[in-house]
């Protein structure tokens, strides 16, 4: 019984939002954009979608905000430990026989993926050899990244995470602790590279070991996780790593016969060696 | 039941796409009450959130596919809906029905301190599958499902609930009736009962 009218109104927006700010939603799970689009309407006070439209289409502040809405940021640092435990035991064994490494963390959010992924990097001793790349469209969530600031009460379940992720230090090396807040090290962020890339709109990035897009194709409906899946495949090298969330796969992809099950439990996958 | 109620219920049955249920404190025991009945010829989908610990692994799919005649599966991203088949949400996601019948999973902050959550899951479901949809909400000690079955009633599909005195816990049902008055309200084996007979109208 979905309101025909609402459709229709929510389909424009989302035309108007690419057409005027060159974001384009227009692939997503349409299911979960509609909640979120409920939402900020409330939060706007608009009575309709058409009302919304007309405000963010005349007002770029106005979509800014809609734009967190939009996108959502849900991260930890050592998100699903078991995650990070595979790549250390089963990944890291293959990335040291690289000379130098390039690590790609799309839909980066805050950072905390790249940041786990760069401290997993320097226990396991390879940290001076890689470069880490996030990406967002999100460009508060790109400062946020850059800035590599957490609220101190996230701390503790950040180090329940990466104690469980088979940590061989403390995280407590890794930041400083001021005013509320807990920044990671600079060293850390030395070798990271934050930027705006958008897997709907853009294109290949670089010749990547290992790329890590956790909880992001959720939120693209087919067509569009199959363009993000292609990407990832032409931005590995040869037997590079794709690591997905806990309940994303390449089952229902075009190009799952491009790479290997490496560890069906973590959603690691190897792209193949002649394609 | 009245008799119009059972004959309107009845016309109902002939159509329904997918059941829907959601259950917090004690759902194992309601939901080991409900499931092992549905019968192998059961048709709709049935779509099921429990309230679970984010970090840890749901034994749902092993504890029940031990017990059921019919299939049943965790949820991935993207999976089509297949009919005669029962899928339990993730621990640590939200599950919606998508308007082509393939559900999606999305991490967005939790609803009634619930991810996943059962209104998530019934607004999404009433969206799409309206008035083809039954709700359920069994035990559980949050108003999570409340706002959900109420769009599916208000969507025209048929809502259930628990009976809350006969719920290990009372505040999820009792809070399900408060939003849907006309909600049917029954025991766990009456529920089972009304279950299994929408496969037998057909």
């Amino acid at each position: 019984m979905s309101n025909p009218t609402e459709d229709i109104e929510i389909r424009l927006l989302l035309e108007g939002i690419f057409r005027r700010y060159h974001y384009d939603f227009r692939g997503y799970s349409m299911a979960s954009v509609k909640r979120r689009l409920a939402q900020a309407r409330e939060r706007f006070g608009c009575s309709t979608y058409s009302r919304l439209q007309d405000l963010v289409l005349h007002d770029a502040a106005a979509f800014t905000s809609l734009l967190s809405f939009l996108t959502v940021q849900v991260s930890e640092l050592f998100r699903d430990p078991a995650y990070f435990r595979a790549l250390r035991e089963l990944v890291i064994p293959h990335l040291k026989t690289y000379p130098s490494i390039k690590v790609w963390v799309a839909g980066c959010s805050a950072g905390e993926e790249l940041y786990s992924l760069a401290i997993l990097f320097r226990e396991e001793g390879i940290e001076d050899r890689a470069m880490f790349y996030g990406t967002d469209i999100n460009p508060e969530a790109l400062q946020k990244a850059e800035a590599g600031v957490y609220e101190l009460d996230r701390i503790p379940q950040f180090t329940r995470n990466h104690q469980l992720s088979g940590g061989k230090s403390s995280l407590a090396e890794y930041y400083t602790a001021g005013y509320g807040a807990a920044i990671i090290d600079k060293s850390l962020r030395k070798r990271a590279v934050f930027s705006d890339h958008s897997l709907v709109a853009d294109s290949v990035f670089g010749e990547m070991q290992l790329i890590s897009c956790r909880n992001v194709l959720i939120y693209f409906d087919r067509e569009l996780q199959d363009r993000a899946i292609g990407l990832f495949k032409d931005s590995l090298v040869r037997k590079g790593f794709l690591g997905l969330g806990a309940k994303e796969s390449l089952r229902f992809s075009q190009h799952a016969d491009a790479f290997a099950e490496f560890s069906r439990e973590e959603r690691i996958y190897q792209k193949r060696g002649a394609v | 039941m009245s008799e119009s109620e059972i004959i309107q219920s009845g016309e109902r049955k002939m159509s329904i796409r997918a059941v829907v249920i959601g259950t917090s404190a004690g759902a194992v025991d309601a939901l080991l009450r409900i499931l092992p009945k549905l019968p192998e010829s059961f048709v709709p989908p049935v779509i099921v959130v429990v309230h679970l610990p984010a970090d840890r692994r749901s034994v749902m799919v092993e504890l029940f596919e031990a017990r059921c005649r019919i299939a049943v599966r965790e949820v991935e991203d993207k999976e089509p809906l297949v009919p005669g088949t029962i899928y339990f949400a993730p621990p640590d996601y939200h599950v919606l029905v998508e308007a082509d019948g393939r559900l999606s999973l999305s991490s967005e902050e939790p609803v009634h301190y619930s991810r996943p959550s059962i209104d998530v899951l019934f607004e999404s479901a009433a969206d799409v599958f309206c008035p083809s949809l039954v709700g359920v909400v069994l035990t559980g000690a949050n108003m999570d499902g409340a706002t959900g079955l109420r769009m599916i009633q208000r969507g025209g599909g048929a809502v259930v609930v628990q009976r809350p005195d006969s719920a290990y816990a009372s505040t999820m049902p009792q809070a399900a009736l408060d939003a849907c008055p006309g909600a049917l309200s029954l025991t766990l084996d009456q529920i089972a009962d009304y279950l299994c007979e929408l496969t037998m109208v057909r």
